[in-house]
């Protein structure tokens, strides 16, 4: 199996602390992931390794067929790699359209040159006009996104980094504080996707990652605790001390 | 008339009595006609005789002819006058009463400058032999002041009689200048080390003084030579060819403005030497219109270039001391070298402390901010004329309380009070209600800036409020000629360590610094634990801001008061604490030290320019938020935020 | 594409013509062209209100739209008055110094007019020789060039070293403003080449042109300052109509999430610091022939906050917000300071508004920040009945938190 993203022996100590202690693991070009674990556990720090925000003190990253290595580039540069992320919390610019958010994170060239002289085209509002209508926004286009309602945005920001047209992407719990449809759609939104590219997702409610049907990693302390179906890690009986037996 | 007669023959017999009395009335009838038309050629022995009479009144009567008080008596007899109402009051040679003198019966003696140096030289004996010692070393500062030859030797007749250390060191200081003696010379400035003394170094200096000449052929002999000087090498060719044209060694070269005034002088029927003068508008015309003249012998012949190096072949250029014997200026440099090392190293002691005590005005000034922008990213803008409020404060408790002393020690808790006061006013009117919004409060808080500087305008006026320190405070700790140190720069020192502290204290130990520190970390958490976030939020920022106002206290001290106080300080007090890393006291101490250390050390490197100094740190200052952005003391991980 | 962006932007269009209307009236009011009405120093403050129109917008883009508060944009405004000014008083200079030497029998040489020309401008700080910063002085199109170089070279060399080492927020105002300080600070020593505390002088003669009457340059420059902040204004517009705008405006509320889309924030940061500076620049460049004069001290740090009153009390994020701010602030302060705002007497004391015009603006100022937010340009919205989303006081950004680490580091 190749993979598309190989995380191996990484770690980051903050202020003496490790959040994340000799890592690794791999994730496949079309695979979906779930990782869980407890506070603590440093599945955002991993995330924020992955998409460069934060520097790890030793271990590499690579990504692609041709390996390249994500911790000498900025957070810009692994964007546009393929490294798509979202965040826990819904962060759309909700100054603006739904339209415009879209239409920012439409995969084009990124430069400042090249975006101040760019006008959209006919095809450019088609494709955004498909994207909104694939995440169930297609009469809000014209809608300033600070109007929108939690969940919606929460589909925005999906639109966005579905038409970022990433390789990877890394979802931050992205079922908090969704009603029951809310969380059906956004199942088989996260399903769909997966089958084109590699999607993580990071989670805390075990039902929703029931729901998901994918291999799951389980974090402590910075490190790979169990990986394999949730049925198998639930079973594992040190996951049951450090995880489910708080839970 | 017989009667007349008679008494003239009277006081003529009992003259010589009178003059008789004391030895040096006696050389002075002797010598009367010297010292009537007194000159200084000849008066010298009459002098001498006068000093070494042993008259006890001799240095008295000396004082006095050098202060024109000395009279002749149309009878013969000398006195010692002083103006009166009605002509001179009259004194004998002995100091007694003797009445008094219509102005025409008194001839006052008006020694010439010659004659009153020579009175001098002989006086300096007496003074320095004075019993008083005041009045000792007041002869000695004299001496010091204007050392001469001469004062060598009544210098070592003093100390033979009574020598204490500050005679035997102007002694030394005067035998390595004066002294005949070659070697003398050398020991005497061997014998003083490496003293830092600003007087040996005024006496070492002009004995290593050189002048520059240039003679025919090589090294000229009997001088004392200093360096010798190749042209184009250690002297430019211009300025070695400038000192052949002084010493008249060489025809001085064409200046422009000569050329050009010969051109003038020329110009024949709208032409010079045929070249019409409008062609003369650049230099290949009017030299070429030169060399015409020349030709024609009508201007003179200017030093070409080949003349100038032939010229400078044939002479050679030397730095000569001045003082002809080079065992003493060899001494002389060495010891001026030793002196300059030592030198270096106190002024590297002294600018320490320099830095030091800017850095404690720093750091006193940035606390404040440190408090509001480290601990609850408040950016005020007004901090600096909360500073300045606590400096009129104090200007303000001076015109009630008298006393300087305690006018000091009551303004600086008022300060405390006043700017705690509007503090927290600020805080409840304007920042509350722009807490996560940093740069509009910055913006509102500049709003407030220029309301408050304006106000202080209207109040107290532009002119400087003085804000004068209590007397002790006053001068400075000298430890030698170089290293010193004001006293109220100490104090402010001082009042720096108080606060760290104080804030030390209040941070780790009070109920109110842990408070804020749980607020600062997590504001809800802190809620949900009974701290009213509000509450520490508004005395949190009093805090900052009443310390912003004993800083006031103690700047307004060596700084004059005006509203523009707190402007001049405030980019300065950001600066140290963006340097030092936001939301640690060590850092705002740090950045202090930093930035004060890096200001003296700029001033030094470039002494005349103190705003190329402030320029070049803040030039640093951008360059080091490059590597260190979150300063010298960051809070590393998480905890650091966004 | 053109008639699309105007078409999208009502705005400018009305802006446009409202600046026509304004100069051809002021035009028709002058002293030169048309009744006398307006005095030709009135004529003057309203060229270089103008001027101060244009930096306001340049202020507006970086801060209302990328959200970067400079405290510095004066410093390039300066810079620009600088770089003119070396050209205006060395040929006006020029043009004394020959006048002065063609009396003398001999015409005189390149080198005796430099010389000249050294010593004029010189003499107050005891110099006769002329720095190497005047190597291009003699030369309009040189020194033109440098009015958009050396403030878009500096402003792009500061920008690179901040933005690079990520320095946002307050502390890229405080370095700013400490970037305006050293260069106050430079520009004051003697030995900086300009004059020092004196600056230069005499900048409203134009050299060469010594039959136009002060009259009519005061209405020449108003045209070229109306031009130029026609142009400006056109130019801001476009940049923020499209997505370079979205992409800015993104940038001000949440730079992080830009990041993560992929675009290079500091880039953008460095074009748009860049960009307004050289605008900047431009308006200082026609400000100052307008002024008369310029030293150092129109660089502190206080005139460039003064700007950002400007803009937030016009209304940021609005591009006529802007220009209204800089014009009724900067109008409403010249005539309160210059004295010709009646006093109010309550008895008791004499609010004389020379000394009290400072704390109105600075209280007002608060007030705004307070409880306008939105400035003068608020009203527009209020006329229009346009709806914005209530957000009861909430900052633009997203929510707090958005990138906090929600597990805690027990």
């Amino acid at each position: 199996m190749s993979a598309l993203l190989e995380v191996s022996g990484v770690s980051v100590t903050f202020d003496g602390f490790r959040a994340i202690n000799n890592l690794s693991f791999n994730i496949a070009a079309q695979e979906l992931r779930a990782i869980i674990g407890p506070n603590g556990a440093g599945k955002t720090t991993f995330m924020d390794i992955v998409t460069g925000k934060t520097r790890p003190d030793e271990g590499s990253v690579t990504f692609g067929e041709r390996s390249v290595s994500l911790l000498s580039l900025s957070e810009a540069q692994i964007a546009r790699a393929g490294v798509g992320r979202k965040f826990q919390r819904p962060t759309v610019f909700e100054d603006q359209s739904v339209f415009d958010n879209l239409m920012m994170a439409l995969k084009k060239p990124r430069g400042p040159l090249a975006v101040l002289m760019f006008r959209a085209s006919k095809g450019d509002a088609r494709k955004v006009r498909d994207l909104a209508e694939e995440v169930g926004l297609g009469d809000q286009l014209e809608r300033k996104s600070g109007e929108l309602s939690h969940g919606q945005k929460q589909w925005l920001e999906i639109g966005m980094l579905l038409a970022q047209e990433p390789r990877l992407l890394l979802v931050d719990e992205p079922a908090a504080g969704m009603t029951l449809a809310e969380r059906e759609h956004t199942t088989a939104l996260l399903v769909e996707m997966a089958k084109t590219r590699a999607v993580v997702v990071v989670e805390h409610d075990m039902d929703f990652v029931r729901r998901l049907d994918c291999k799951v990693t389980v974090l402590h302390e910075g490190s790979v605790l169990a990986e394999g179906t949730l049925d198998h890690v639930t079973k594992n009986p040190s996951v049951i001390e450090v995880y489910l037996g708080r839970g | 008339m017989r009667l007349f007669l008679s008494i003239l023959a009277a006081l003529f017999l009992a003259l010589p009595a009178v003059a008789q009395g004391t030895p040096a009335a006696q050389i002075l009838a002797d010598n009367r006609a010297l010292v009537e038309k007194s000159s200084r050629q000849t008066i010298g022995p009459v002098i001498e005789a006068l000093a070494s009479s042993g008259d006890p009144a001799a240095a008295a009567i000396l004082a006095a002819w050098a202060d024109r008080g000395l009279g002749l008596h149309d009878d013969g007899r000398f006195l010692l006058i002083s103006e009166a109402e009605a002509g001179w009051a009259l004194r004998d040679l002995s100091g007694a009463e003797a009445g008094q003198a219509a102005k025409g019966e008194v001839k006052q003696l008006r020694p010439n400058s010659g004659v009153r140096g020579l009175i001098a030289t002989a006086l300096v004996q007496f003074q320095l032999a004075d019993p008083d010692p005041a009045r000792r070393s007041e002869a000695l500062a004299s001496i010091a002041r204007d050392p001469s030859p001469d004062h060598l030797e009544p210098l070592r007749v003093a100390m033979a009689k009574a020598s204490d250390p500050a005679m035997a060191r102007l002694e030394r200081l005067l035998t390595l200048r004066f002294d005949p003696d070659s070697a003398a010379r050398v020991a005497a400035i061997e014998s003083f080390g490496a003293d830092l003394g600003l007087d040996l170094r005024a006496a070492l200096n002009p004995l290593v003084g050189t002048r520059r000449i240039a003679v025919a052929g090589g090294a000229p002999e009997g001088e004392n030579l200093a360096a010798s000087l190749t042209p184009g090498k250690e002297i430019t060719r211009e300025a070695a060819y400038d000192l052949l044209v002084t010493a008249d060694l060489a025809p001085a070269r064409l200046t422009e403005a000569d050329q050009r005034a010969t051109l003038i002088e020329n110009i024949d029927n709208g032409s010079v030497a045929g070249i019409p003068v409008a062609a003369l508008d650049n230099r290949a015309e009017r030299d070429r219109a030169y060399t015409a003249l020349e030709a024609e012998g009508r201007a003179p012949a200017a030093a070409t270039e080949d003349e100038v190096s032939a010229a400078l072949a044939a002479h050679s250029f030397h730095d000569v001391y001045a003082e002809p014997d080079p065992a003493v200026t060899e001494a002389a440099e060495a010891a001026l070298a030793r002196i300059g090392l030592k030198v270096g190293a106190m002024q590297a002691a002294d600018l320490s402390l320099d830095a030091l005590s800017l850095a404690s005005i720093y750091f006193l000034a940035a606390i404040g901010l440190a408090i509001t922008f480290g601990v609850m990213r408040v950016i005020n803008m007004a901090h600096g004329e909360f500073i300045m409020m606590g400096a009129y404060t104090g200007y303000v408790v001076q015109q009630v309380v008298a006393d300087r002393t305690l006018s000091i020690l009551l303004a600086l808790p008022l300060a405390f009070l006043v700017t705690f006061a509007a503090g927290v006013a600020m805080e409840r009117l304007v920042i509350r209600h722009l807490y996560k919004r940093p740069l509009e409060t910055l913006l509102a808080t500049f709003g407030i800036s220029i309301a408050l500087q304006q106000l202080a305008k209207n109040i107290f006026g532009t002119q400087a409020r003085p804000l004068t320190s209590p007397g002790w405070l006053d001068g400075a700790l000298v430890f030698n000629d170089v290293v010193s140190i004001s006293y109220i720069r100490i104090a402010i020192f001082a009042l720096a360590l108080v606060f760290l502290g104080v804030f030390l204290f209040i941070m780790k130990r009070t109920r109110l610094g842990l408070e804020v520190r749980a607020v600062t970390q997590n504001p809800s958490m802190a809620a949900s634990m009974g701290i009213n976030p509000d509450r520490i939020n508004m005395l949190t920022f009093g805090l900052g801001s009443g310390i912003a106002g004993i800083a006031g206290v103690a700047i307004g001290l060596f700084a004059k008061v005006t509203s523009e106080l707190g402007s001049d300080y405030i980019v300065q007090s950001f600066m140290t604490v963006v340097v030092g890393g936001v939301g640690n006291i060590w850092g705002t101490l740090a950045g202090a030290l930093m930035i004060g250390g890096m200001q003296k050390g700029i001033e030094w490197l470039n002494p005349s320019n103190t705003l190329a100094a402030q320029t070049y740190m803040i030039i640093f200052i951008i360059i080091f938020i490059q590597f260190r952005p979150r300063g010298i003391i960051a809070l590393k991980g998480r905890a650091a935020g966004d | 594409m053109t008639q699309g962006f105007l078409a999208k932007n009502p705005s400018v269009l009305i802006f446009l013509a409202a600046l026509a209307l304004f100069t051809l009236a002021v035009t028709l009011l002058s002293h030169a062209y048309g009744v006398s009405f307006l005095s030709t120093s009135f004529v003057k403050t309203l060229g270089k209100t103008l001027c101060l129109c244009l930096i306001a917008l340049a202020m507006d883009l970086v801060w209302g739209y990328a959200g970067i508060l400079s405290l510095g944009h004066f410093a390039f405004f300066g810079l620009g008055g600088y770089m003119i000014g070396m050209w205006l008083m060395y040929a006006r200079t020029e043009e004394i110094v020959v006048q002065a030497l063609s009396g003398a029998p001999l015409p005189p040489t390149p080198e005796e007019i430099v010389s000249g020309i050294g010593t004029q401008i010189f003499g107050v700080v005891g110099g006769s020789e002329i720095p190497w910063v005047w190597s291009f002085a003699h030369s309009l199109p040189l020194q033109l060039m440098l009015v958009v170089l050396v403030p878009g070279l500096l402003a792009l060399a500061f920008g690179w070293l901040a933005f690079r080492s990520r320095v946002t927020g307050v502390y890229l105002s405080i370095l700013t403003q400490a970037m305006t300080l050293a260069l106050a600070l430079y520009l004051f020593q003697n030995d900086s080449g300009l004059r020092g505390n004196n600056g230069l002088s005499g900048l409203q003669n134009m050299p060469g042109q010594g039959a136009v009457t002060q009259d009519q340059l005061s209405v020449w420059f108003l045209w070229a300052s109306a031009l130029a902040l026609g142009l400006g204004y056109l130019l801001c517009a476009w940049v923020v109509s499209g997505k370079f705008g979205s992409v800015i405006r993104a940038i001000r509320d949440d730079e992080q999430r830009v990041r993560f889309l992929g675009y290079s924030v500091e880039s953008y940061k460095l074009a748009v610091f860049t960009l307004t500076a050289i605008i900047a620049a431009i308006a200082g460049a026609l400000y100052y022939p307008q002024a008369g004069i310029i030293n150092p001290a129109e660089l502190a740090p206080i005139a460039s906050i003064y700007l950002a009153v400007w803009v937030a009390i016009g209304g940021r994020g609005r591009l006529y917000g802007a220009v209204i701010g800089a014009a009724f602030v900067s109008l409403l302060s010249s005539w309160f300071t210059g004295g010709r705002a009646p006093s109010i007497n309550l008895g008791f004391y004499t609010v004389n508004w020379v000394d009290w015009w400072l704390i109105l603006l600075g209280l007002a100022f608060v007030l705004v920040t307070l409880f306008a937010p939105q400035g003068i340009g608020g009203l527009f919205d209020l006329w229009q009945g346009a709806k914005h989303p209530k957000r009861r006081g909430a900052p633009l950004g997203p929510d707090d938190g958005s990138f906090q680490e929600k597990e805690a580091v027990e």
